[in-house]
């Protein structure tokens, strides 16, 4: 019984230490790990949906609250002088979170361009749905009524052969850019002006 | 004691050399060994986590009861590499792209378990320190080692550090591709065991 006792007491102890120490690590790294992620994540997926922005899309940044909590919005103005946003949002994949960036045109309603931003998934597996453009690039051009499932779902989206929990994901993460895009709308447009 | 320490430190370099003599934790060494630069920068992960599990663990020897005591070690262990990736997305976000997943799976690396339980729940904090530095350099050594081998004759190119090239083979040398694929690591560790072993023999 002693014995017992004495295990569960140290694995306890052991376990909310170290779980403290983490908490407080990742606290501590968190505003340097955003800047990481907005610098050699964000930055690029932005470079080739606004790939002939008139503006910076990166330094107009702005935030709107969508049901508490804040969406990170990046305007963008394209080269016939249309304006557009782009943002992020996650779909769970096979190792984690999967962020997908979705540029959209304010004026049309479509889809500009859609590009994975910070994953976990398994290299050369899920990991083609950020290297291998032809995945992502389906939603390109796409209006937003398209239904962003996959097609085994009775959606439009095909998947990648092989790694379909990876392909959930990112349609997850689609459908629900949509959602917030048409909940936000005025919002977006209020703040850009 | 100060004779104790240089043989438990040296002896990571050499005598038990990690993926060379003891040929444990191949998963990283196969997998990140494309060029220099992620060799080393996962050896200087796997060396952080060793020294610090090897120190608790060590400072830790008494209070853990022996039968749940691998899980103790799984805890320390699996904290540490936390604190390992967080460091490395907040400092240097690049690398942690390169070596992705494998940073993560320094948990169930069968070196960092293999000190826990061989070394540092035996003896006490300086030694056990000193082992896992030892270890953890010669890990990052024969990383770094694997990795020029590969890079140089799979790409041509050099590269230590911040991902700009050292050194270049001229325009008329043909990348060996074979050697940055996975079987490249395999043929590429089976030479370097075999030298080694050569060597050791005189």
């Amino acid at each position: 019984m002693r014995e017992m006792i004495n295990m569960i007491v140290v694995l306890t102890v052991l376990t909310a230490f170290s779980g403290g120490l983490l908490a407080a690590i990742q606290s501590g790294t968190a505003v340097k790990i955003e800047d990481q992620v907005l610098k050699f994540q964000k930055a690029p997926a932005i470079a080739e949906i606004f790939p002939e922005a008139t503006n910076d899309p990166l330094a107009e940044r702005f935030n709107v609250s969508a049901d508490g909590a804040e969406l990170q919005i990046f305007p963008g103005i394209l080269a016939d002088g249309s304006k557009a946003v782009a943002f992020e949002t996650k779909g769970v994949g096979f190792g984690g979170p999967i962020g997908l960036m979705v540029g959209i045109n304010l004026d049309t309603d479509q889809i500009i361009q859609a590009r994975v931003t910070t994953h976990a998934e398994t290299p050369g597996i899920g990991t083609r749905a950020k290297d291998d453009l032809s995945f992502v690039g389906q939603f390109a051009g796409k209006g937003l009524d398209t239904n962003f499932a996959l097609k085994g779902d009775n959606g439009e989206i095909d998947a990648m052969s092989g790694a379909t929990v990876t392909s959930k994901g990112v349609s997850i993460a689609a459908m629900q850019a949509k959602e917030l895009y048409q909940k936000l709308k005025p919002e977006i447009i209020k703040q850009i002006k | 004691m100060a004779q104790s320490l240089a043989k438990e430190f040296t002896k990571g370099l050499w005598a038990e050399i990690p993926p060379f003599r003891l040929v444990l934790g191949l998963c990283p060494v196969l997998a990140v060994t494309k060029s220099v630069e992620n060799g080393i920068g996962m050896g200087i992960a796997t060396t952080f986590v060793l020294i610090f599990s090897n120190l608790l663990i060590s400072l830790l020897r008494n209070i853990i009861p022996s039968k749940v005591r691998i899980a103790c070690y799984v805890v320390i262990i699996a904290t540490f590499v936390t604190i390992v990736e967080l460091l490395m997305q907040a400092y240097t976000y690049e690398l942690f792209l390169k070596l992705g997943i494998f940073i993560p799976l320094i948990v169930v690396n069968c070196i960092v378990l293999g000190r826990a339980e061989a070394f540092a729940s035996k003896n006490g904090p300086v030694l056990s320190i000193a082992d896992g530095l030892g270890i953890g350099l010669g890990f990052t050594l024969s990383l770094a080692a694997l990795g020029a081998v590969r890079e140089l004759l799979g790409n041509g190119t050099l590269t230590i550090w911040g991902g700009t090239p050292v050194f270049e083979m001229g325009a008329t040398f043909l990348p060996f591709q074979f050697m940055i694929e996975a079987p490249g690591a395999f043929v590429g560790l089976g030479l370097m065991l075999c030298m080694m072993n050569l060597i050791g023999k005189k």
